[in-house]
């Protein structure tokens, strides 16, 4: 133990201490950083994050493959690897809902909403790091789908534009966890309440099989569905197919769900104490 | 200046009232005991104060600045050590203080050697380096309140800070928190034990259902029951009645007589034989005596006059 001078109370805290919008980038960063710090550090985290995905190409690839033909595609594998890329970036979006969760029930929220920092930083930050994490899923589900032999049949620059719509809808869906996180309050409840409505999102679309072979009252909720334009924007692309207006269409949808979610949280956010 | 000065707040979840009409003030340099019991408002109010929650009417002030009109201003001022330690537990404890330093702003080296200084301080250099995971309950909430401590606040809120901890790691916190008080850390300490309000705080409000009830020294609240107890045990819960009527004629008071203990809470004028005319009348009256004890008024004694209920009725009833 030091001499009592090491506290210097109130002595900092009466100098004004710099805070302001101009904080957001720098105070999101701050938390994304310690989101991505903690990465290398959990082993269970970098297993699932590597495994799922090649779990889900895999046994769609080789359980499904066979079975359904798609009118138009080289190879279903062409029709479905692009949907099977949509559903697991959708579903790495449950980590930030989980997150949030874990945060708000140790107490760390109650922290972060006392210090001086910019409020909504922490859910950007949280965000963020959930994007780099989905990204690095990402390329392994790349790499796997062309070992089994998918290919870009499209220009490069459309299979990147491609890539870059996917994963901005799961960032645009990381928004949406995060509001769940931050109104169940318990992990537990975060994580199966965050998987269960991705279920119906993800198969009642046209990701697995094309929407036409579904019941007919089936049929438009799957077309109107936001994930279906994702996930035939982002085939379209990658097939080298035209495509339309889907493309606009879908990075429309994103933006638009990332635009009101991240209202809706940070609102949510400013309320929400532990207990 | 006051370092915190709170204004008949009120505060309801539904038909719940947390806060009812609460008014408190705090000196710069002291510290707050806030005792009461489970569910009285305290947590409230230091999530009022910390910026956390929004009072439905009233006004709360700390370091002279408005909670609800200057949160950041408020924010930059204060640390706040929840009932849990809210610590990052994958990071070590150097890479939490350098986090939260960063949050409050500070150029990079200032946040660094601060966290030098603090886990120095703190008594955790060498935990420093290990992850807060591999860390026991009393490191945590010592980590925890370094956290609360980085930007150098104002005032240090400590909400419940030895809830949940096992004796030992209790007592070195009790020591750590009246070190911090002796150095002049302006703290707002919340707590259910009477014995920890006693022994850390300059000055106590006693609340109870969203307001305050009492406020004053220990010595004061004491004051207040006046004299001694005297505290008698029965052999048969029956007798208590003929008991009190027994004893009625030593009372300077309302005679609490609590019938799962089968005991007696009798105030008494200090002095003056009472003991033995005290044994003599029960003898009289033919009830057998287990214990008499002569107690000096304690806190729960000051909480029992003023609520008509002990501090930890609420508690039992869970």
């Amino acid at each position: 133990m030091t001499s009592p001078e090491t506290l210097e109370v109130g002595k900092r805290a009466r100098q004004a201490v710099p805070t302001g919008p101009e904080w957001l980038l720098r105070d999101a960063w701050t938390e994304a950083t310690r989101h991505l710090r903690v990465i290398p550090r959990n082993p269970e985290l970098i297993a699932f994050a590597t495994i799922q995905p090649i779990m889900f190409v895999l046994l769609f690839v080789y359980v499904f493959g066979g079975a359904i033909t798609a009118p138009g595609y080289s190879d279903y594998n062409q029709y479905l690897l692009p949907g099977i890329m949509a559903q697991t970036v959708v579903f790495g979006s449950a980590t930030t809902g989980v997150g949030l969760a874990e945060d708000l029930s140790k107490g760390l929220v109650d922290r972060l909403r006392s210090v001086p920092m910019q409020q909504s930083a922490v859910i950007v930050g949280r965000t963020l790091a959930d994007l780099v994490k989905n990204t690095f899923t990402f390329v392994i589900m790349l790499v796997v789908a062309f070992m089994v032999g998918f290919r870009f049949e499209g220009s490069l620059f459309q299979a990147l534009v491609a890539t870059v719509l996917l994963l901005l809808f799961s960032y645009a869906l990381s928004w949406v966890q995060a509001l769940v996180g931050l109104s169940v309050k318990s992990v537990e409840a975060a994580n199966s309440l965050g998987f269960l409505w991705m279920f119906p999102v993800t198969f009642v679309s046209s990701a697995f099989v094309p929407t036409e072979t579904m019941p007919n009252w089936l049929q438009p909720i799957a077309e109107n569905n936001p994930f279906t334009r994702v996930t035939n924007a982002g085939r379209a692309l990658y097939n080298g197919l035209p495509a339309d207006g889907a493309v606009v269409e879908a990075f429309a949808w994103s933006l638009a769900i990332i635009g009101v979610f991240a209202v809706l949280s940070f609102r949510k956010f400013r309320q929400t104490t532990a207990r | 200046m006051l370092a915190v000065e709170i204004d008949n707040i009120h505060k309801s979840y539904g038909d719940t009232k947390a806060l009812d009409g609460l008014s408190l003030t705090m000196p710069q340099g002291s510290v707050l005991g806030v005792l009461g019991p489970n569910g009285a408002g305290k947590t409230t109010t230091v999530k009022v104060l910390t910026t956390l929650i929004t009072p439905d009417r009233g006004s709360a002030l700390v370091d002279g600045i408005d909670v609800v009109a200057d949160p950041d201003k408020v924010r930059a001022r204060i640390g706040l050590t929840g009932q849990y330690a809210a610590v990052e537990e994958r990071l070590t404890g150097r890479e939490n203080l350098e986090y939260i330093a960063r949050l409050f702003h500070m150029p990079a080296a200032e946040g660094r050697s601060r966290a030098r200084e603090l886990l120095q301080r703190f008594d955790l250099v060498e935990a420093g380096e290990r992850v807060v995971l591999e860390y026991s309950g009393g490191m945590r909430r010592r980590l925890d309140i370094a956290m609360s401590l980085i930007a150098r606040p104002s005032v240090l809120f400590l909400d419940e800070p030895t809830t949940g901890l096992d004796p030992r790691s209790r007592l070195s916190m009790w020591e750590l928190i009246e070190e911090l008080g002796s150095e002049g850390t302006t703290t707002f300490l919340t707590t259910q034990y009477l014995d920890e309000a006693e022994a850390l705080a300059d000055s106590i409000v006693v609340i109870d259902r969203g307001q305050v009830i009492a406020s004053g020294t220990a010595d004061e609240l004491k004051d207040r029951i006046g004299g001694d107890r005297l505290v008698v045990t029965i052999a048969n819960a029956d007798n208590l009645g003929r008991a009190a009527e027994a004893l009625a004629g030593l009372a300077t008071g309302a005679i609490e007589t609590a019938s799962v203990d089968r005991q007696l809470l009798i105030p008494i004028k200090a002095g003056g034989g009472v003991l033995p005319r005290a044994i003599r009348s029960l003898d009289d009256a033919q009830c057998e005596v287990i214990d008499v004890e002569l107690r000096r008024p304690s806190l729960d004694d000051v909480f029992l006059t003023l609520t008509g209920k002990t501090a930890n009725d609420d508690e039992e009833i869970r």
